[in-house]
Formats: C-alpha cells, structure tokens, sequence
C-alpha cells in the first residue's frame, strides 16, 4: 500500500489541563488516494483533537504523520502553513469564511497565497467552483448575505481552489439541516467520482457516515477494528 | 516566498472594516507629527530670528588689541633665573593702545584671502553725550560705511535717515533710546566729548533701532574720518578689523590663525555668543521632546485598537492559519496595518504640519524691538518633515509590532474548537 495520501503512526496525545489525560491512544490509519472516508464516534471520544492533528494545525503530540510518504511530524511552522495551503482542504462546522472579503474573494484567497496560477486565473478557477456547486450568481455577495448550506459551499469551493491530495471536515453538517446537508453531502460524494478526490470528514451522523466508501469508528481515543 | 501585495490587501480589508478605530488611530499620528512640525518650525524660525539679530551685527572674526599685561614680563629675559618658578605681583597692564598697527597693510591682505567675503574697519570708542547740562555715556561706532552696510546690512536698522548720510562731514546716526533721552531728532547737532576731552559737535543724520535697548540707548555709528576726528587721531588710527567669512564654521580656525600671524587678539562670533547657542539648544530640545511624547502617546493609541481588533479578528487569524498563512504572514498583515495607520496619519500630519506653520507665517508680529520683523518667524525645512514621517513610520512599527507578535501566536485550533 504505497498509494496513501496520509497515514498516521503510532499518534498519540495527551491533555494537560486540568488534568493529565490521554485523548488519543496509538492511532494508526491510512487514507488511501480517491477514498472517501468517515470518521464516527461518540462526543467527546478524540475525533476532533485527531483531525487537527491531520490537518498539521496541532503540533504538540506524540508518534508520526506522513503526508504522500514524507514525513510531516517536526516540520517547522511556515513549512507546515506551505503544506496546509498546498495539500489539504478544510470545511468547518462553522463555516469560517473571512467576514471583510465577498465569496468571491474568500474562494480566491488561498489560491493567491499560493501564488501558483495569476490572479485572472484562479480567478476563473473559482468561478468554475462556484459553479459546479450552484453559486456563481452569489459571487459577488459578503458571508453575512448568505444561508448556513450557502457557506458552507463557500467553504468547499475555498478548500478545492488549489487542487489538494485531501479535503478535511470536522462535521461539515452538524450544522445545516436534512436539505442542507444531502445536499453538502452529494457534493462530496460527486468530487470522489467524477475527480477522484480524497476525502476525509468527522461526523456523528451515522446517515452520512454510512454512504461514505468507509467507515472509522473512534471509541476513548481509539479505532476500533 | 512571501507575497507582499496580498499581505497588503488583507491588512487593508482588515482596516477598512473597522474604519472608525482605523480613523482615530491615525488621528493621533496625524495630530502628533502635525503639532510636531509646527513646533519645530516654529522654535527653528526663532532660533533663526535670534541668531539672524545676533550674527547679522556679528563680525565672524574681530580682529582688536586688548589691553592686558606684557606676556614677557622683564624677569623672564633674565638668563639667572630662567630655570626658576617665578612669582610676580601687581602686575598693571601695559597701554599698547587699543589702535591696530599697520592696519592698512593687515586690511588689503585679508581682501585676497579667499575665504573671506569681505572686511570692514572699525573705531570704538567711548564718549560723552552732551545735552544741556546732562552727559551721558556712550560709544561710537566709527565704520566705513560701505563696507559695513555690505557685510551688516545697517540700513535695516536705521529708522530715520540713510546710512550714505553717514558720508558726509561731521555726521552721526543716533540710537533711537538716546534720542529719546537727549530730546533730539534728525537734523539737530549733537555735542561730543572724547576721553581725553576733546569736544566736538556732530549732526544728526539718521535714527537707529537694533532692538537692543542696551545697545539703542548707547550707540551712535559715524564715518571712520569723523570718529578719527572726534578723537583726534590720525587717519590710520583703527581699533577692530571685523571680518565676515564664506564658511562661517571656519570662524574658530581663521581666529587662530589670524592671531598668530598678525600678533593680534582676535574672537570669533561663536564665542563672543555663546549664550545664544545655549538657547537655540534649549529651543529645538523642547519641541523635540513635546513632538516624541505626543508620538509616544499616538504610539499607546494604536498599541490598543491593534489589541482590539486582533481579538475581534480571531476567526479571521485562525481562518488564515488554517487555509495556509504562517505565523510570520500573520505578523506581517498587522505590521503592515500599523504601518499603514502611520504612513496615512503621518502623511496627512504633515500636510497639516504645513498648513499650520504657514497660518503662524502669515500672523503679524510687530514689536517695536524687531523692526525687520513683521510676522512669527518659521523655519521651513525638509529636514523636519523627513524626521516627522520617520519618528510617525518608527511608533507605529514599534506599537504593532506587539500585537502583531501576539497576532502571530494565535493557535487556530483553540479558536475552532473553542466554537
Ligand atoms: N484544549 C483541551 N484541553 C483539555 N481537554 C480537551 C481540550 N480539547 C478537548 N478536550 C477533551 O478531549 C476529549 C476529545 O475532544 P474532541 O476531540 O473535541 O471530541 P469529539 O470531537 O470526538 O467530540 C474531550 O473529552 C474533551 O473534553
Ligand atoms: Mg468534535
């Protein structure tokens, strides 16, 4: 299994305060390259605390992270910024767009950061985005003017604007209602088929988990098997 | 690596959606860097009209005999004694006389010297004015009036009358404070006695004023003939040789070199003023000082709306952590807001800066001491509106470089999960 676009080994980490406490205990997994994968759990049982130890955003653990067979854990902050910007994805709970740019402009801004295509460019390329998921006519709208499952589009068409290895979400739809969330959830599930589009999201719906192409079931900072 | 322009756009959104906190903070630079060219300008014109009344009526260079004691006094020709440490008393000075020796020759030599602009003669005596029965005391400046109106522009101080008048036999300008006393007015005589006794009587020509009331009420100009004359001395009789120079910061070394070449005392303007230099110096320190504390005190003002908006902005700051900006980019974006707080408000201070001096400019100020001045004097100079922008670019770096820092810190995974 040479293929994995991330893979995690022996990652474990504790909580300090208030007191010592082991919230992720030895977790090994891969996520091979076009796989659209779920992680359930209970609330509280470390899928969150794992996800942001993926996303390379939480340094403080212990084990490895390798990220297309490169080893990630120990890279220095701007490295690790360089490789977020480049290779992952994120989609929030809630919707995190920056309140002072149009849709437009929040879909653009790590395309710039990156600063691989011109402007005019990735302009275009967010369009196209914005498009296939039904919002180019919002471009031009601030956050504030749009619905909760309009954000959270935003949010996806940002994460795919410079082509990553994976997109991340930490319960995309907890917080968009049945509509709102098939409608997130095809999404997704059309980037895997027709792009090939590796894909990672926590939730603690079992509906959406179950039509993911696998399943990783967290129990007290575990995986079970 | 990094990328300047879309650091720049993002500080600018930031300060744009908060443009009421973005205003308030450049106003303090603006009125800081405002109040600090006015001041500067200010202080620095008056530095100028001080030093201008001073230096205009200064020689660089005096050239005079002072009268003090033989340097080799006889005992130190004695070869028995000349090892010995010898103790003289009562030492009187001895009377050289205050008149320059070949001062002619002196004169026409320093003409050539390059750097030298031009050389004026001079007599200074004291004397008695005499009106009725009062005698009052006072000196008279016997000048070659071309020279001196070339290099001390005199004319500017002459109320009454006119310098060339000066030319003519037996003529004398007046200080206006002794008029005043004595009563008399242009074209009455006026009665003279030397030290030695001699009397004469001039006529007034002309009134002056330096603004001075020492000096108004003491000094009188006549030609160098007529001073000769009243004194009774012949026509090489000179007592001070005043010198204006190119460079006036070569005045202390002429004065030294001059000494030792014509074996005569000499001063330069720098240390027959000193007192002046101590008040410019006191002048430019204060509004100095007033324009860094205002600085420091716009400084504390953007310190806090920085700290403000960066909790405000603590979505923002995770968001761009999360989607690839690093910590050093993050830092950036508020220096740069910062910097852009300073340049606007600097900028915008010292147009106002400006404005201001020019307003003070143009405010009549008569006062019957200056009678070349006419409004408070300022300085203009690029000088002080290149330190303004610099002081206003420093405070500000200064002052968001904290929050910036602490921007950089921010861990976006607290903010997320903190949600
Ligand atoms: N910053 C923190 N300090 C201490 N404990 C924490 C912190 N963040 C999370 N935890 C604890 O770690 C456990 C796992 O949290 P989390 O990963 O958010 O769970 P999940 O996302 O699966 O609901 C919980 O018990 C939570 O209380
Ligand atoms: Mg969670």
């Amino acid at each position: 299994m040479e293929n994995k676009v991330i893979e995690t080994k022996g990652l474990t980490k504790y909580f300090y305060d208030p007191i010592k406490f082991q919230v992720l205990k030895e977790i090994n997994i891969g996520i091979n390259h076009g796989e659209f994968v779920s992680i359930v759990g209970k609330s509280g049982c470390g899928k969150s605390t794992l996800l942001y130890l993926l996303s390379t955003m939480d340094t403080d653990y212990e084990g490895q992270l390798l990220i297309k067979n490169e080893l990630i854990t120990g890279k220095k902050d701007n490295e690790l910024a360089q490789i977020r910007n480049e290779k992952i994805g994120f989609v929030f709970q809630f919707h995190y767009l920056l309140s002072e740019y149009n849709v437009l402009k929040n879909v653009m801004l790590p395309g710039l950061k990156l600063g691989k295509y011109s402007e005019t460019e990735i302009k275009n390329r967010a369009m196209e985005h914005l498009k296939t998921l039904d919002m180019e006519d919002q471009a031009l709208k601030m956050p504030n003017q749009l619905s909760g499952g309009q954000k959270q589009r935003v949010a996806i068409a940002r994460a795919l604007i410079n082509d990553p290895l994976i997109i991340m979400g930490d319960e995309p739809t907890g917080n968009l209602d049945k509509k709102n969330s098939d409608l997130v959830f095809d999404i997704l599930k059309k980037l895997t088929l027709e792009k090939k589009q590796t894909i990672l999201i926590v939730t603690h719906d079992n509906d959406f988990a179950q039509k993911t192409n696998r399943i990783i079931t967290m129990e007290d900072g575990r995986i079970l098997l | 690596m990094m990328n300047y322009t879309l650091i720049l756009n993002i500080a600018t959104h930031l300060l744009l959606a908060r443009l009421k906190q973005t205003i308030v903070a450049a106003v303090g630079v603006t009125f800081s860097i405002a109040m600090f060219i006015t001041l500067v300008s200010f202080m620095n014109g008056l530095n100028d009209l001080l030093d201008g009344l001073m230096l205009n009526r200064t020689p660089h260079i005096r050239l005079y005999n002072e009268i003090k004691p033989s340097e080799n006094q006889p005992i130190s020709l004695s070869k028995e004694y000349k090892n010995n440490t010898n103790f003289i008393n009562s030492i009187k000075p001895k009377d050289r006389g205050k008149s320059i020796y070949n001062s002619k020759a002196i004169i026409s030599y320093l003409k050539k010297d390059p750097r030298i602009i031009d050389v004026a003669p001079k007599i200074t005596t004291p004397v008695f004015f005499n009106s009725g029965t009062i005698e009052i005391s006072g000196t008279i400046n016997g000048i070659e009036v071309l020279s001196e109106e070339k290099l001390f522009k005199i004319s500017d101080y002459i109320i009454d009358g006119n310098v060339v008048d000066l030319l003519q036999n037996n003529s004398i300008i007046i200080g206006k404070g002794l008029a005043d006393k004595m009563l008399l007015t242009k074209g009455d005589v006026i009665k003279i006695t030397s030290t030695r006794g001699n009397l004469s009587s001039l006529k007034i020509v002309g009134i002056s004023q330096i603004g001075i009331a020492d000096i108004d009420d003491s000094m009188s100009y006549t030609s160098l003939d007529t001073a000769q004359k009243v004194l009774g001395e012949p026509t090489n009789y000179i007592t001070d040789i005043q010198i204006k120079l190119f460079d006036m910061s070569l005045a202390a070394a002429l004065a030294k070199e001059f000494e030792q070449k014509f074996n005569l005392d000499t001063i330069d303007f720098n240390t027959a003023n000193s007192q002046f230099e101590t008040g410019s110096k006191v002048r430019t320190i204060i509004s100095y000082t007033v324009g860094i504390v205002l600085l420091i005190v716009a400084g504390f003002g953007i310190y806090n709306i920085l700290n403000m908006m960066i909790y405000e902005k603590m979505d923002s700051i995770a968001i761009l952590k999360a989607t690839g900006f690093s910590g050093s980019d993050v830092k950036w974006i508020f220096v740069s807001l910062s910097l852009i707080i300073g340049i606007v408000g600097g900028l915008i201070g010292l147009f106002f800066g400006y404005i201001f001096s020019s307003i003070i400019d143009v405010v009549p100020f008569e006062t019957a001491s200056l009678p070349t001045v006419k409004t408070y004097p300022i300085h203009y100079s690029g000088i002080f509106y290149l330190i303004g922008i610099v002081f206003a670019l420093f405070t500000t770096t200064i002052a968001g470089l904290f929050p910036a820092l602490k921007a950089s810190k921010v861990d976006p995974v607290e903010i997320i999960r903190g949600k």
